[in-house]
């Protein structure tokens, strides 16, 4: 079938802002989509409100729209573009329900749009539960017993006929959000009541817990013409209870036999053949360890995340090929793009083990429940490639940048054996290290682990081989064929060295002069049946033929990417990587990038020259370098990740481009910076940096509380916080020295100002500011926490002035080449330098596209020599965007229970949005409004604020009461704006008597709540506020935890009473100056 | 011990020797992630040395349930890694007992990937597994060996044997054994046919005294124009009865109607390849082994059109007669191992036994 020559106009949904269960997997499967359906030559128009993605450059689709994904903006852009098709598989659960609501909506019949790929009602049948059931019933297909329920009491009728456990998922939602598994009737109802709210329908499917199952997933696809393959199946590590975006899971499956292999296959075949379904398609099963049966879980009609990792495991660019089936060819018609001569209509074969291993939030949310089942908590993944399983794990874990090496933690030497058995039982982020651990003690057998956790003996067998190699080093001499043999089973030369009481650096030598050196081995969807063109590689010590061609003549450069996506570390930084990937590729230099994170555009085989899937560790990197031999590497682009390399780079011999590695130590370092800060006269609020208890407590008194404190070298301020007396401190102390035991912690004066962050390059003698960013929140808030607007709309020119003159100096001072950031805090016209980071920072993408200024290329040219000058660029301040752009944070709080939703200097956002316009209250409109605040414009608001802070909240309080909201406030508040004359109902805390606030919230007679914590309270999850805010997350309602927010809130409630709150234009629009009307 | 892999152009593939017995053979590779023990007891594979290129072999173990015919016929086998303790509750054995029991030869921890890319681009050939320290007459020794062409007749059964069908009722349908897969027998066994399942050396005539309702031709090992007397005894068949060849069978039947088989450079061996019906336009995938395919250029002038190609390489992947209910493919639509896309090749044999259709 060739294509659908009708359409010349294509309207892509991209995801929205990063949350747990929906991260940067749809900007590479978004981008990839825009790419193949550009290459058709359609007309791409591309909606969604992250700026932090590729796919949201201009040169990724020919109208690309920074705006809130919903249905009044999308209408609005609709009747704008007047597209012919509509493509919204590849924009994950958002883009789908969206595209759901305009059809139900009539939008799409009304302007005649054709929604493309998988039909509307393939869609219906794979998430209605009802549907689903009937259909699966019709196949013959087997699905759990289970009931559909719409009330709590359904629900425990079910139960009573059923019994326990019971698995809760919600109809429509993602990454199982408010899902879990029952095993008692306290337990059922508190998950029905939850899972009710979060269904877009207000549908829960309760069924038979299948938990300790093998989970299998196989990713299917089909085209109009009924063909349909399987791209990859999977198996995971952690057995049915866990979500699967949770699980460590293999690819391809390790246990099955064909028989099972092919019998799954075929279930997935018939299940999209019955759908309907026109692209790619998830289905997940449970399969009993003991015999033929299976059900099916779960089918998802679209591009998911475990699309991104089937695509990255075997080469086949699931989305591309889905894009291309939307607008009417078949698989026989695409060409493979790895073999350029086959089709895209064949069944990878793997030729290797690939692991992917998730990236949880715990080390930011200390407090949270660790405990995994049926809600996704992780915010990232890694993935790993080599010959055996042992080398896939290991390189899995060193990837995760958790301070793990190999399959053990740190504080296990400290656990006795009764300690380590117990932990086994749990079901945490842990427990494949608790696993390795029990096997290297030997306090449990292989069976007795298998009953406790039901992970496959064979991965625990695997497993087993590791902690023996281990055990062996660390009793036996290292002799050449120990070593062979722990290289063998994937051990980093940092682990080898760490079990015998070596150094990695005697390892590696020792190592090299025995010739065990990795060999690097080709992905190519065949095993190596046809010859490929993919450039994307894997280490393996389980080999002898090395196939890298590096003959080539050409000057090489490695980019070193940013790993998995983490809070503080998001796609921001995959965007800058591959900005510099490009940079280079333009130069004319082969770009050579090393990634482990398959969710992102850095790691599609068609972004470098080459792309080797690999950790981010000074080994592995330099194994790379060892083979390439590239004139340098680029470390400014990749996160903390990449810096942190840096150091061991140099010292091995390895060149760093751009800002030395000196120069990033005298900005990261305390004492070194603050002598920058002298030379150039640059103030900054006053602080000293300790490396024990007693230093930190006599220097804060120096200081004066409160102060800020936080470990150095530390990125997304993990760590931070703020104390207000000698008590916090002690505690603080106590947990923040396990954080990174070699490096001192800083104590700051807090200082309550405005704060502005700064984006600059500098080539050493000229600093280009392409923007500066105004803060709303106060510094106190993590800059990645708040509201940031371009270009500022407060500061005095004065301020302004200073800004760049501090710029320019600290850049020159630092000899900054290429990138640097800068946070400021402005106390009374008076600027202070927080903090300078000398590299990439997460507002690059925001401002490259709000400013039209490609900050990454230039950054490498000028990395990599060039002089500003030369590139056409003037020293100082780009003239201000006549609009305005503001990046509003977005929280994934109701994934995460137990979290305190308060802002505060440690940063708690996953994602971010933008929102674009003339007019600044517009702007601010449509960034809170793609952050996903339903903000009230009448109703019932909340105030419950701490004492400092009551008189500024009287202002707020009148100027909403005049806008027509009714108050209520906790006494104290209360009382506060009953001083003003304006009537305020008095409510009382949850121990009071009264109404119960929480009460009020589950009814949904507030609809606001405006909360400030007291200085000393707050961190006890017990607390009255915290059981608010969690509340006010619960039910989905606006929850402002500092006060300027709520004047923000304010403003764009006051102004836009009486204008158009809907209107968009193209980011093309306005950075070419066009439509200014508005 | 170590052991090593030479193949005839002088390269040499490092591992480990499970079973010390030396081998000959031609050397061979599946691309399969799954199943094998099937392609380990596929007769098609008699007398060469079979790569596999998924790195992880013996992960669930053996069951006799498994098994595609009476015993393994490969002269040696080539992996990555052996798994000696395998899991999955269907398991009576690890593949490393199975493998010394049989007498195979195994060569493991080897670089399949590097083999593959060597066979890939120099074509199949001759390679022979020895120990580490085996001398240059012992080597030469084994490359001397002649790789045997009658195979068929070692695979073949002996003896004419009857799977009768549950019911008893049923078409008849002999079926030529030149090594047959146990699944083919199985499939057509629940399609409710009653089998005679007789050896490679059967003639028309004994065939047609049985007075079938049709005639299978099983798949086998090795070039097809090796059993120039087989071609012969086919001739006489063809218009007699409806006819299903499969691999070997169709090569079989093509030559018979006057068609040419080549030999392909690395042949096709997996469970992921894709084939296009032109009847229909669908794509199946499929699972193969052949080293050896007809010649659609031989197929001008001749009552036989080409119904399947392999989307890959555009090779033929099945034949039907122009007027005779006769019709072959390439590949193997009983999986065991791969995808079982397509039974419905069974059910159109059932349709020219019986007149009835199966549904799909």
């Amino acid at each position: 079938m060739p294509k659908k020559e009708y359409l010349k106009k294509v309207i892509v949904i991209g995801s929205g802002p990063i949350i747990i269960g929906q991260a940067a997997e749809f900007d590479y499967a978004g981008s990839q989509a825009c790419r193949a359906l550009k290459e058709e030559g359609l007309e791409v128009v591309l909606v969604n409100s992250n700026p932090a993605t590729i796919m949201t450059d201009t040169n990724m689709a020919d109208r690309v729209y920074i705006e809130p994904l919903t249905v009044e903006f999308m209408e609005e852009i609709i009747s704008k573009e007047k597209p012919d098709g509509l493509l919204a598989t590849l924009g994950g659960q958002a883009g789908l329900n969206l595209a759901v609501q305009l059809s139900e909506q009539g939008i799409l019949e009304k302007y005649g749009v054709e929604l493309l790929g998988t039909p509307l009602k393939a869609i219906e049948q794979a998430e209605d539960r009802e549907l689903f059931k009937e259909t699966m019933n019709k196949l013959g297909e087997p699905i759990p017993e289970s009931t559909i329920v719409e009330d709590v009491s359904s629900a425990v009728a079910f139960a009573h006929e059923i019994g326990y456990p019971l698995i809760v998922r919600p109809a429509y939602t993602m990454g199982g959000t408010g899902g879990g598994i029952a095993d008692s009737e306290d337990e059922l109802i508190d998950i029905v009541i939850k899972g009710l709210k979060y269904s877009m329908i207000g549908q829960v499917l309760i069924e038979r817990s299948v938990a300790g199952w093998k989970e299998i997933e196989y990713e299917v696809m089909r085209d109009g013409n009924d063909n349909c393959i399987t791209v990859c199946n999977m198996e995971n590590f952690d057995p049915v209870g866990v979500h699967t975006g949770d699980s460590i899971v293999v690819a391809p499956s390790q246990t099955l036999t064909d028989h099972e292999y092919q019998m799954l296959r075929s279930a997935s075949l018939r299940i999209i053949r019955e759908l309907g379904i026109e692209g790619g398609c998830n289905a997940q099963y449970a399969l009993d360890p003991n015999s033929n049966q299976y059900y099916v879980i779960e089918v998802n009609p679209r591009v998911s995340r475990s699309s991104a990792l089937a695509s990255k495991a075997t080469g086949y660019p699931i989305a591309k090929v889905s894009a291309k089936i939307a607008i009417g060819y078949t698989l026989d018609e695409i060409t493979n793009a790895v073999t350029q001569k086959t089709k895209a209509c064949f069944e990878p074969a793997l030729d290797y083990c690939v692991v992917k291993f998730p990236r949880w939030p715990f080390d930011k949310f200390v407090y949270a429940d660790k405990t995994l089942g049926t809600q996704m908590k992780a915010t990232g993944e890694v993935m790993s490639i080599d010959r055996n399983f042992e080398g896939a794990i290991l390189k899995a874990a060193r990837s995760l940048e958790i301070g793990v090496n190999r399959l053990h933690l740190k504080k296990m030497p400290g656990w006795d054996d009764a300690k380590v058995l117990k932990r086994l039982g749990r079901c945490n982020d842990e427990r494949i290290f608790v696993i390795a651990e029990a096997l290297r003690r030997k306090v449990a057998t292989i069976d007795e682990i298998y009953e406790i956790t039901k992970v496959d003996k064979w991965f625990l067998r695997k497993i087993a081989k590791i902690a023996n190699i281990e055990n062996r080093l660390a009793e036996e001499q290292l002799t050449p064929s120990l070593l062979l043999a722990a290289k063998d089973v994937g051990l980093a030369d940092v682990s080898i060295a760490e079990c015998c009481g070596k150094t990695a650096d005697e390892i590696r030598t020792m190592r090299k002069k025995m010739g065990i050196l990795p060999c690097y081995k080709m992905v190519d969807t065949c095993a190596a049946e046809f010859e490929a063109a993919t450039p994307y590689y894997y280490s393996t010590f389980h080999a002898q033929e090395d196939e890298v061609d590096t003959s080539s003549t050409r000057r090489k450069v490695v980019v070193l990417g940013s790993g998995p996506i983490r809070i503080g570390q998001g796609v921001e930084f995959d965007y800058c990587s591959v900005h510099s990937v490009w940079a280079l590729r333009n130069m004319g230099i082969e770009a050579i990038i090393i990634n482990n994170n398959p969710e992102t555009v850095s790691t599609d085989f068609d972004i470098s020259d080459r792309l080797y899937f690999e950790p981010l560790t000074t080994e592995d990197v330099l194994n790379i370098i060892d083979k390439e031999k590239p004139e340098g590497v680029i470390v400014q682009f990749g996160g903390q990740t990449a810096i942190n390399l840096a150091e061991s780079l140099q010292k091995a011999g390895v060149r760093v481009f751009g800002t030395s590695v000196d120069d990033i130590d005298r900005a990261e370092d305390r004492e070194r910076f603050d002598e920058v800060l002298t030379q150039a006269g640059i103030p900054r609020p006053q602080g000293i940096s300790v490396t024990n208890q007693e230093d930190a407590i006599k220097g804060a008194e120096e200081i004066g509380y409160p102060v800020m404190v936080r470990p150095s070298y530390v990125l997304g301020g993990r760590a931070m916080e703020i104390v207000y007396n000698e008590e916090e401190l002690r505690d603080y102390m106590g947990r923040a020295v396990q954080v990174t035991p070699e490096h001192p912690v800083l104590v700051d004066r807090y200082m309550q100002g405005t704060e502005v962050e700064v984006d600059a390059i500098s080539d050493g003698v000229d600093v280009v500011i392409p923007g500066i960013m105004e803060h709303v929140e106060r510094a106190g808030v993590h800059s990645g926490d708040s509201i940031a607007v371009y270009p500022p709309q407060t500061l005095p020119a004065k301020v302004i002035f200073t800004i760049i003159d501090y710029t320019r100096r600290l850049a020159v001072g630092l000899h900054v080449k290429g990138l640097l950031n800068i946070q400021y805090v402005v106390v009374n016209d008076e600027v202070f330098v927080i903090e300078v980071n000398p590299r990439s920072s997460r507002t690059v993408p925001f401002l490259s596209k709000v400013t039209d200024i490609q900050m990454v290329d230039v950054a490498t040219q000028v990395a990599l020599g060039s002089s500003l000058k030369e590139l056409g660029y003037k020293s100082g301040l780009v003239t201000p965007k006549p609009y305005v752009a503001v990046k509003a944070p977005v929280f994934s709080f109701n994934k995460m229970a137990d979290v305190d939703i308060s802002l505060g200097p440690e940063m708690k956002s996953t994602g971010e949005v933008m929102g674009i316009d003339y007019h600044y209250a517009r702007a601010l409109y449509k960034a809170i409004t793609g952050a996903g605040m339903n903000v009230p414009v009448n109703g019932c608001i909340l105030f419950t604020v701490a004492n400092k802070d009551k008189e500024e909240m009287k202002q707020l309080a009148n100027a909403f009461y005049e806008l027509g909201f009714k108050l209520v406030a906790t006494s104290g508040t209360a009382k506060a704006i009953q001083s003003m004359g304006i009537d305020a109902e008095v409510v009382g805390k949850m121990h009071e008597r009264s109404v119960d606030i929480i009460q009020m919230i589950k009814k949904g007679q507030i609809h606001m709540v405006i909360n400030t914590m007291n200085q000393n309270q707050g961190k006890s999850v017990a607390n009255d506020g915290f059981k608010i805010r969690r509340a006010t997350v619960e039910h989905a309602i606006p929850c402002l935890t500092s006060l300027d927010t709520a004047w923000e809130v304010l403003r764009v409630l006051t102004f836009m009473r009486e204008r158009r709150l809907v209107y968009s234009l193209a980011i093309q629009d306005y950075v070419g100056g066009g439509d200014d009307l508005a | 011990m170590k052991g090593k892999l030479i193949l005839e152009d002088g390269s040499v593939f490092t591992g480990t020797l499970l079973n010390n017995i030396k081998a000959t053979g031609e050397v061979v590779f599946n691309t399969g992630m799954t199943g094998y023990q099937e392609i380990l007891t596929d007769p098609s594979y008699c007398r060469q040395i079979v790569t596999l290129t998924y790195p992880l072999i013996g992960n669930y173990g053996v069951a006799a349930k498994f098994m595609q015919s009476r015993k393994s016929f490969v002269n040696g086998f080539i992996i990555g890694e052996l798994c000696l303790e395998g899991s999955n509750w269907q398991m009576e054995g690890e593949l490393a007992d199975f493998l010394t029991r049989q007498g195979i030869p195994c060569l493991y921890n080897v670089d399949t990937r590097a083999v593959t890319r060597k066979i890939r681009s120099a074509g199949t050939m001759k390679g022979i597994i020895v120990p580490e320290d085996a001398s240059k007459t012992e080597i030469d020794e084994l490359f001397n060996v002649p790789i045997k062409k009658d195979v068929v007749k070692e695979v073949t059964t002996p003896e004419a044997y009857e799977i009768k069908s549950e019911s008893g009722e049923g078409p008849e349908v002999v079926v030529m054994d030149f090594g047959i897969k146990q699944n083919i027998l199985t499939s057509m066994h629940d399609l409710g046919c009653n089998l005679k399942v007789v050896p490679a050396s059967t003639t028309a005539e004994e065939i047609l005294a049985m007075n079938p309702d049709g005639i299978f031709l099983s798949n086998g090992p090795g070039d097809p124009k090796d059993v120039p007397e087989v071609i012969e005894e086919v001739k006489k068949l063809i218009g007699k009865k409806p006819m299903f060849g499969i691999c070997l069978g169709h090569q079989l039947i093509s030559l018979a109607l006057g068609a040419d088989t080549y030999k392909l450079k690395f042949g096709h061996r997996g469970s992921n390849q894709p084939v296009k019906n032109l009847l229909n336009t669908r794509v199946h995938i499929t699972s193969q082994n052949h080293g050896y395919a007809v010649d659609d250029k031989s197929l001008e002038g001749l009552p036989l059109e080409v119904t399947h190609v392999n989307v890959n390489d555009g090779t033929v992947e099945g034949v039907r007669h122009t007027s005779l209910p006769l019709f072959s493919v390439q590949y193997h639509p009983e999986a065991s191992p791969g995808p079982d896309d397509n039974m419905y090749l069974f059910d159109q044999f059932w349709t020219l036994l019986t007149g009835e259709t199966k549904g799909e």
